[in-house]
């Protein structure tokens, strides 16, 4: 157990992994808008995070700093430090290396978003993209199989992704982004667009990727938080004097804490419906 | 809540707060339908006249003879043959020029080029160029490629006729360009940067492959109107009567609009020796059916591409 894992003092739980991402003082503006104020945040290795709050309140924002997706948005500006495996991210010297981090930080979006390509290029562009030298037939298959889609998409590969349901699409990213064998994958409310059927497809698929990877997911539903995740971060938003609707991160703790035991009054309301 | 009340009471007006009004909002609906059908019928009944007055017109004249004869004194033995390979040549180069050039250009300030004031600049004057009247675009030919690049061009050659059309379909082919790739969703740019992409490679493997048929057949309709451009052509010097074929991008050249123009402005007169105007029909069709072909080819290439992707 390593001591300086939650940051701030109200935050006493100590998981029993250590960090592989960690997000010291992360202020991020749109414009002069500030979308998320001072957050810290550890995220434990082979982990399910999970972050929940009410809309708004920055949790989009903040995970597309751990892959600097934030830097295609123009006007957006990041402040703080996010380490992976101890090394500032946002540091000048890997402007370079983007591509690099997005590889191995991986992440599946709200809207499934397969390319308008077969099934197999899907998933065989981002290891092509990145130099991969092995048998791409196999590690199309054992993506697909990872992401539990396989049975399903094993005889129609040369088909387009988008032939697939939405569910089914949403695997194939899923499947598309473990394909560049990342560490983390960063997943933005990925079931808000499924039927719940697939949505226990995907969350038993996040179990048995939690093996391998660590997984940071958004979600809207408690339940969900509650089922898949071992840490959860509440965030929050508030009025600052001049009326701007500031986000920031009010409690974090292993899962079941957040849930049952919270220690801020906002989070009891919050996580059992009676907030706002 | 009231009782439920039979539909035909729907639209009386008492204790409700809608006025349905339905027969009134059909009788509006009827009146567009067929306003806007009397605005498509009108357009095709003058295109149609104007298409079978210009076919008939031709038809004393059309014949293979007509393509394969060079310009003669006479109306009955003068043909179209320089000025069609004139205008074959014209494509050809146009589109070399213009095509990498525009889109090119597209797909910089689309997807490269940060947005600011510069940039910004770059666009108004690109929307506002493609408004520019084609006869300044050969006043700026003639001053840039005629005189200014005489050792290039050889002076009033068909390539300075080239440069100054790809000069008048660049902006064009720019903005088409531009709308092509704005209409692929941004959730597609993201997905192959979350992979590790570069833009480039985004670029190539996503966007441009479901842009390009939209850039395709923008350009190839750009490429159509300055194919049918006279005034240009005329300001950088195309001739009217060439009694020889193109054999390099220096030689001199006519195309298919300046010899029908030429045609058409001879007198009209009773003896048929003399009468170019059947010529001058004869010499549209020439052009339409040159016309015709590069859409054929638009749409076949569109059909390939979206097949093409899966
Ligand atoms: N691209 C952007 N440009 C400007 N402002 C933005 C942008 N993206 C987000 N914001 C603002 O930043 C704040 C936080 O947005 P964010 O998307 O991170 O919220 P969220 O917690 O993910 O909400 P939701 O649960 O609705 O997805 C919001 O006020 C939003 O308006
Ligand atoms: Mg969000």
């Amino acid at each position: 157990m390593k001591s300086d894992f939650i940051q701030e003092s109200n935050f006493s739980a100590m998981p029993t992994s250590e960090a592989i991402l960690e997000a010291e003082k992360v202020t991020v503006h749109y414009g002069s808008f500030m979308a998320l104020r001072e957050t810290y945040i550890n995220i434990p290795k082979n982990q399910i995070t999970a972050f929940i709050g009410p809309s708004g309140c920055g949790k989009s924002t903040l995970l597309r700093c751990f892959n600097r997706m934030n830097d295609l948005i123009p006007g957006a500006k990041v402040g703080g430090k996010i380490r992976f495996h101890g090394e500032n991210l946002h540091d000048r010297k890997f402007d370079k290396r983007i591509e690099e981090i997005r590889r191995r930080i991986g992440m599946v979006f709200q809207k499934p978003n397969p390319f308008s390509k077969t099934i197999y290029e899907n998933i065989a562009f981002g290891a092509r993209i990145n130099g991969y030298r092995g048998d791409m037939d196999e590690l199309v298959e054992r993506s697909l199989r990872q992401a539990a889609l396989w049975d399903e998409a094993k005889d129609k590969l040369k088909q387009s992704g988008l032939s697939l349901s939405g569910g089914q699409q949403q695997r194939l990213c899923i499947a598309r982004a473990i394909a560049v064998q990342p560490e983390v994958i960063l997943m933005d409310e990925p079931c808000s667009a499924l039927d719940p059927i697939s949505t226990l497809r995907i969350e038993e698929l996040l179990h048995e990727l939690e093996e391998r990877y660590t997984i940071i997911i958004v979600t809207h539903n408690m339940q969900q938080a509650s089922r898949v995740s071992d840490m959860t971060a509440f965030f929050n938003v508030k009025a600052t004097e001049s009326g701007q609707r500031q986000g920031y991160l009010a409690e974090y703790d292993r899962t079941e804490v957040i849930f049952q035991n919270p220690k801020e009054q906002v989070t009891q309301e919050y996580v059992s419906g009676r907030f706002g | 809540m009231s009782t439920s009340r039979p539909i035909a009471d729907l639209d009386s007006p008492s204790e409700s707060n809608f006025n349905v009004a339905l027969p009134s909002r059909h009788g509006l609906d009827k009146i567009f339908e067929v306003a806007s059908w009397v605005a498509t019928f009108v357009g095709l009944i003058v295109l149609a006249a104007l298409l079978i007055d210009t076919v008939v017109d031709s038809l004393p004249r059309l014949s293979w003879g007509f393509i394969t004869n060079f310009p003669s004194t006479r109306a009955v033995a003068a043909g179209v043959l320089p000025a069609l390979v004139g205008t074959l040549w014209l494509l050809v180069l146009t589109t070399l020029v213009a095509f990498p050039l525009g889109v090119g250009a597209g797909i910089y300030l689309e997807e490269y080029a940060p947005d600011n004031l510069f940039t910004r600049a770059i666009e108004i004057n690109i929307s506002n160029l493609a408004a520019v009247p084609s006869i300044i675009y050969g006043l700026l030919g003639l001053q840039v490629f005629v005189r200014w690049l005489l050792p290039v061009t050889g002076g009033r050659s068909i390539l300075a006729g080239a440069l100054t059309l790809a000069l008048l379909v660049l902006p064009i082919i720019i903005i088409t360009t531009r709308e092509s790739l704005r209409a692929i969703p941004g959730s597609l740019r993201q997905a192959g940067f979350a992979l590790g992409a570069t833009r480039w490679q985004v670029i190539r493997e996503h966007i441009f492959p479901l842009a390009l048929p939209g850039i395709l057949t923008g350009t190839i309709l750009a490429i159509s109107r300055a194919i049918g451009e006279t005034a240009p052509l005329i300001v950088v010097g195309a001739a009217t009567f060439i009694t020889f074929l193109p054999t390099n991008l220096q030689s001199k050249f006519t195309a298919l609009p300046i010899q029908i123009f030429n045609w058409v402005s001879r007198p009209v007169v009773a003896n048929p020796d003399k009468n170019f105007q059947f010529n001058a029909a004869a010499g549209i069709v020439v052009l339409m059916v040159v016309l015709l072909g590069m859409n054929s080819i638009a749409i076949f290439l569109r059909n390939k591409f979206q097949k093409g992707r899966a």
